[in-house]
């Protein structure tokens, strides 16, 4: 079964990447955005989102939907950070995941815009990824960790 | 100025050892060439022609002399004994060794400075005024803006991985030395009709391959918004602006695109989930970031005493007195004077300083301008704070180093970027049409005749030289294999900013000195009474000086 880091740890992941555009996702299956609006009932359901993709559709449902994975094809690609915030400053409590070709050294800032979920493209390097969830102890900006800036606490 | 608690050291100490160790990791062959580029750019780590580059951010151009004398140590132990001061006001190393980047960092950390967001597609370092503080047409010091949003950038972890670099710029005063209508973000300081002083928000400014002038997009904005509306201008942009080809991923491309009205409606509609949340500037914090930038206790000054005591020195010594003319200015308190130091002395590059000027300038502050100083982006320095009396010990002193030519605001007063000699993005050589342009113009009479002029010199389009907005810009191009160079007209970085026009077809390095001599000379024979060159172009417009200079050989 296919690891990644959820929660600060390493943990078994039972959900199934989504399928081609024109199939309907399986149980267990995460759907894409095309496939997600075409579900007729979202409660526990499982979207991916691709850069470009804005998380607009979902803020009627974020209270039904279990999983958001937020795919970065490129590491440089930032869009998904604030896709990210989007979904947590209004409100998603559910599983967000971070997949595809994101690098450790992003884990914080990642960590930080609400992702509590992290599908590295090469497993073997999970563990050294916790690591890099440390990075950092202090920080100046209110975000999904931290939800007051620094200013109002120090 | 702005000193660290122990929150900002934490921060600043743990930037450090994130990087050593992924330094580490890098050099074990851990982490991609590709991966490693944007976390090495980010602390400020370029790969150059002859090595590394490390860009040493400056906050708004602003240092302590200790931070000079840990600068000057630094050039000598891990590089060749001199720094350069960049356009943004940030101080450059030209040969680090990438192994002992980290212990830079570690030595940086320990006088509360650093290198993060120097590169890279985040947000850079705020820039300002150069005489914040101390300038006579100022309405509020932007330092304690710059400060606040210089912790708000720092790290974010939301804007790290953005289209393309964003440059932030903030003015508070009448004439605006921070360049404002060029940068992605520009902030004025400027009172409403209630007299109440907020900030009016420009977006889109920029110069590269596509120059713009910023759109204004908030007339005023209540101070304690500042952040959270950036955060929306950001937000908006990370998600649209345009990621498929570098060229076009500057926010003033997606403001073009969008057009400023649909462009400033997004930001309100993002802005209206940010704001009044808890990044919204409490009372408390205005008041402690401004805390940090109150006025020095200023002796008093007799100033009928003072002034004599000056115009006793200034008739003593005329070079002296030329030296005070051209390179002071007044400060807003009676008795002292603004001293800008030019790092543009002939035969040097313009806005190099050896580590022994460093010194000299690190005692040089804490001997007469309380113990600061700050860069500027035309790549020179300034002592902000220096007793009318005094100027002529310390005019002695720089003059013995090499630092009191007089030629501040005028033509050799060059900007100029690093260019082929030392950038892997150039097209062409920089350095050297500067240095042929100095000493073509060596004749300080001429020169002064002239009246103010901005030549600004880029090695490429990047435009690091801002080229565009020099009176006279100079752009290195490319041509099969040769370096040429394109010259354009009247651009402008004030408050009547203006983007220069393209004079014609381009011209080689050798012909450069005449070039300029044509266009000089025929703003000397259209001027009228007193009037400055941009003046001049802006009445007669760009083809006399194009005739003069594409004329047939006699």
């Amino acid at each position: 079964m296919p690891r990644l880091i959820r929660d600060g740890a390493i943990v078994d992941d039972a959900w199934l990447a989504p399928g081609p555009e024109n199939t309907v996702p399986k149980a267990g299956q995460i759907a894409s955005l095309d496939q997600w609006l075409q579900l007729a009932d979202k409660k526990g359901s499982a979207v991916q989102l691709e850069p470009g993709q804005q998380p607009d559709p979902l803020f009627e449902y974020l209270d039904q939907i279990q999983l958001v994975a937020i795919n970065f094809p490129v590491f440089t690609d930032g869009r998904g950070f604030s896709y990210a915030r989007e979904l947590r400053d209004r409100g998603y409590r559910g599983e967000l995941r971070a997949t595809g070709n994101f690098i450790r050294d992003q884990l914080t800032y990642l960590h930080r815009c609400g992702f509590n979920a992290f599908q590295l493209a090469d497993e073997r390097g999970l563990e050294a990824a916790l690591d890099s969830l440390g990075d950092f102890s202090e920080v100046y900006q209110a975000a999904v960790d931290q939800p007051l800036p620094l200013f109002r606490r120090r | 100025m702005y000193v660290y608690d122990q929150y900002d050291q934490k921060i600043v100490d743990e930037r450090v050892a994130q990087f050593r160790d992924q330094t580490a990791r890098y050099l074990a062959g851990q982490i991609a060439d590709a991966e490693f580029l944007p976390l090495r750019l980010q602390n400020g780590l370029y790969e150059q022609r002859q090595a590394p580059m490390l860009r040493i951010a400056v906050p708004y151009g602003l240092m302590n002399s200790r931070q000079l004398r840990k600068l000057a140590e630094i050039s000598r132990v891990y590089d060749k004994g001199y720094a350069h001061i960049s356009t943004r006001q940030n101080v450059q190393l030209n040969w680090p060794v990438l192994a002992e980047v980290p212990d830079i960092l570690a030595e940086l950390a320990s006088v509360q400075m650093h290198a993060i967001q120097t590169s890279g597609n985040c947000i850079r370092n705020t820039t300002t005024d150069q005489f914040a503080g101390v300038a006579c047409d100022e309405l509020e010091d932007p330092r304690p803006y710059c400060e606040i949003i210089r912790q708000w950038s720092t790290l974010h972890p939301e804007f790290a991985f953005l289209p393309r670099k964003f440059k932030i710029a903030v003015c508070g005063s009448t004439e605006d030395r921070a360049a404002i209508h060029h940068h992605d973000i520009g902030l004025e300081l400027l009172a409403n009709t209630q007299g109440e002083i907020g900030l009016k928000v420009l977006v889109g400014g920029g110069l590269g391959r596509t120059p713009a002038i910023g759109s204004v997009i908030c007339e005023w904005l209540d101070k304690k918004h500042m952040l959270t509306y950036l955060e929306a201008i950001l937000r908006v942009y990370n998600q649209h602006g345009r990621r498929d080809n570098k060229y076009k991923a500057r926010i003033k491309i997606l403001v073009k695109a969008m057009g400023v009205e649909a462009f400033t409606k997004a930001v309100e509609q993002e802005w209206m989930a940010l704001k009044d949340g808890p990044t919204t500037l409490t009372d408390e914090e205005l008041a402690r970031a401004r805390s940090f930038f109150d006025a020095p206790v200023y002796d008093t000054v007799d100033a009928a005493e003072a002034s004599s005591v000056l115009q006793a020195a200034l008739d003593g010594d005329p070079i002296f007195a030329n030296w005070v003319k051209r390179n002071t200015r007044s400060h807003r308190v009676p008795g002292y004077r603004i001293v800008t130091i030019s790092l543009k002395s002939t035969g040097y590059a313009p806005g190099d300083v050896t580590a022994e000027q460093l010194e000299l300038l690190a005692e040089l502050s804490d001997e007469y301008s309380f113990g600061e100083i700050r860069s500027t982006h035309q790549q020179n320095l300034v002592l902000g704070d220096v007793q009318v009396s005094q100027l002529n010990a310390l005019w002695q002193r720089l003059q013995a180093a090499g630092l009191a030519t007089p030629n501040i605001g005028y033509l050799t007063d060059m900007i100029c970027c690093p260019g082929g000699d030392y950038c892997a993005l150039a097209n062409a050589k920089s350095l050297p049409v500067a240095e042929a342009i100095q000493a073509r113009f060596d004749d300080l009479d001429y020169v002064y005749d002239l009246g103010p002029l901005e030549l600004n010199i880029s090695g490429c389009m990047n435009a690091c030289g801002h080229h565009h907005i020099g009176h006279i810009g100079i752009l290195g191009v490319d041509k099969k294999g040769e370096e040429y160079y394109q010259v354009c007209l009247g651009g402008s970085q004030a408050k009547d900013a203006s983007i220069g026009k393209i004079l014609g077809p381009s011209f080689k390095q050798q012909d450069m000195p005449d070039v300029v001599d044509k266009i000089l000379s025929t703003y000397v024979t259209l001027r009228q009474e007193e009037e400055s060159f941009l003046d001049t172009y802006r009445r007669v417009g760009i083809d006399p000086f194009k005739e003069r200079v594409y004329a047939p050989a006699d």
